[in-house]
């Protein structure tokens, strides 16, 4: 069988396959349905630094192969976290990777630091939340502010940096280069689209918040091309993500550019999404007589 | 311990105007369901997301959920036929609590299916169950086999009592000796059941709904506001509910 181990960022993973932040909770869930040590990481919800209550709902409207969601970042706070949460997550043999948001660059320092002393493998620097009103994307649309977020976690941090980008700019790479340029250890795109529905009946949106994050397959062919962009304008890993479910995603996303990938959203059609994903991609590297999947890392080759 | 399983259909038939029964053949879902829980449906190749169902009665290896055609999902659902095998992650939810002695169930519309598996898993039961109107009247000689007092209201007096379920609720409780209220329907129906349970200081259950996504707790879409002590909190409809404590509920 082919060797699915990556080091990503220094971080030794035993399978490139991820799951989101925002899609798997603090993995207790899905813990009750298959064994986490399965996964190469677990993304874990979006953590601010005081408790938030969230969004209202309707917080979700299906799209065609596709979710909006509005949940705005309902998490019980970094400290929390770190006191229930994470010595669970520990005992699960897999790469904890905790996924920041901040309304401030200090904020964003105060938690990476908390985090690096609590013991996480990775830090993911989300940047590009799109349901919230202060930070979140407001952080990943400028290159200064990217900059300047990275910046301030890297001094704190003490474990790897990951920065989540936002796909709702003109120019992913120019983003992308500037975190690397502010010390980035890695990347991971896309975050989600901005989108809305509408009910024609009661002519309402029908997440409350009216606008959401579009996620699902509808935006894998977006991620694909971003990832490309991106690994043409860094020379640090990415982990990429966006709509993908099946092995075969996986494995575009990889000749595209990533060194891991995500899977998030179609864990929700299919709870074992993750795993068969990873058995997709062994399919695929035996199929094709590959020996490692980093083989597989950028190697489009373009028409 | 939600499974994903195949579960095969026995029979789908339509109980009125928009609403349909499922019987299926699943011994992995039907033997653990609790009363207030839910299955995850996937519904063929062109929704993405799979769609909640509560269970209506759990009997021996069968499964029986009742749901209203509303969308592209239970439309799919509605045009099963027996034989056919469907994607179901269940059982899921935290259900209604019953202990010992006479329960009241209170549905609504849609929301009285869920109340069929309480009531045939309580030590005994009354019920009083409101319709728009007579041609949406579903269960009713179910609800009368498994139940002691059934009352029927429909909104336009076209069947049994007429108005809503409020009157007839007031007058049972009136009489006393219910150990709980239970109750499933529109949240304005669930917010008024709460009210008059308080008043008579009936202990009630009210089983949320929320457009969902996972599941199973992990994707917090289906938030339900709450208070638990003085803090408000945002539970999960789909994991720490459907069915939550009617005072708990931030209505």
């Amino acid at each position: 069988m082919a060797d699915l181990n990556v080091t990503f960022a220094g971080v030794p993973f035993k399978t490139p396959v991820v799951v989101a932040s925002g899609t798997f909770g603090f993995g207790r869930e899905y813990g009750e349905i298959f064994d986490l040590s399965r996964l190469g990481g677990i993304c874990v919800k979006g953590l601010t630094l005081r408790p938030r209550l969230g969004n209202p709902p309707p917080r979700i409207a299906e799209t065609p192969m596709g979710i909006l969601n509005s949940v705005g970042l309902q998490n019980p706070g970094v400290d929390r976290f770190i006191e229930e949460e994470l010595p669970y997550l520990k005992t699960l043999g897999t790469n904890i990777i905790a996924n920041i948001s901040g309304e401030t660059v200090e904020e964003y320092a105060e938690m990476a630091e908390k985090l690096s002393d609590a013991g996480v493998d990775l830090i993911e620097v989300n940047i590009s939340c799109p349901n919230v009103k202060a930070g979140g994307a407001a952080f990943g649309t400028s290159c200064d502010a990217a900059a300047s977020v990275t910046r301030a976690v890297k001094r704190a941090a003490r474990v790897p940096v990951m920065v989540k980008l936002t796909p709702n700019v003109t120019d992913i790479a120019e983003i992308a280069r500037a975190v690397e340029d502010a010390g980035a250890d890695a990347v991971s795109l896309i975050n989600t689209l901005l989108g809305m529905r509408i009910d024609i009946n009661t002519r309402r949106p029908v997440l409350k918040n009216n606008t959401g994050g579009l996620s699902g397959p509808a935006v894998f062919p977006v991620a694909v091309r971003m990832v490309w962009q991106v690994r043409r304008a860094v020379k640090i890993p990415i982990c990429g993500m966006g709509g993908i479910s099946t092995g075969e995603d996986a494995v575009e996303m990889m000749l595209a550019g990533a060194d891991i990938v995500a899977v998030g959203t179609a864990l929700f059609r299919d709870p074992f999404a993750a795993i068969r994903v990873t058995e997709g991609i062994v399919r695929y590297l035996d199929e094709h007589q590959i020996e490692n999947v980093t083989e597989i890392t950028g190697k489009v080759l373009l028409n | 311990m939600p499974v994903l399983t195949l579960a095969a259909v026995r029979d789908v038939r339509q109980l009125s105007a928009s609403v349909w029964k499922m019987t299926l053949y699943s011994p992995e879902l039907a033997r653990p369901a609790k009363p207030g829980q839910f299955v995850h449906i996937k519904c063929g190749e062109g929704n993405f997301l799979r769609r909640p169902i509560s269970v209506c009665n759990a009997q021996g290896d069968t499964l029986t959920l009742v749901f209203e055609r509303k969308g592209a999902g239970t439309r799919y659902l509605s045009e099963r036929r027996a034989g056919e095998k469907l994607d179901i992650l269940g059982p899921l939810g935290n259900g209604f609590e019953l202990r010992k002695g006479r329960y009241l169930l209170v549905g609504g519309g849609i929301g009285v299916p869920p109340l069929l598996y309480a009531a045939k898993s309580a030590e005994s039961a009354d019920a009083v169950l409101g319709f728009r109107t007579k041609d949406a009247v579903i269960l009713e000689d179910e609800f009368r086999a498994a139940c002691g007092e059934v009352t029927v209201a429909t909104d336009d007096g076209s069947y049994g009592t007429y108005g809503t379920i409020a009157a007839p609720l007031r007058e049972m409780l009136a009489s006393g000796g219910y150990a709980g209220v239970l109750a499933c329907g529109p949240r304005a129906m669930l917010r008024a059941v709460a009210e008059i349970c308080a008043e008579h200081s009936v202990p009630c259950q009210v089983s949320m709904e929320e457009r969902m996504g996972c599941g199973v707790g992990a994707c917090l879409v289906c938030a339900c506001k709450t208070r638990e002590g003085g803090a408000r909190a945002m539970r999960r409809v789909c994991k720490d509910g459907p069915v939550f404590w009617a005072e708990e509920v931030c209505w």
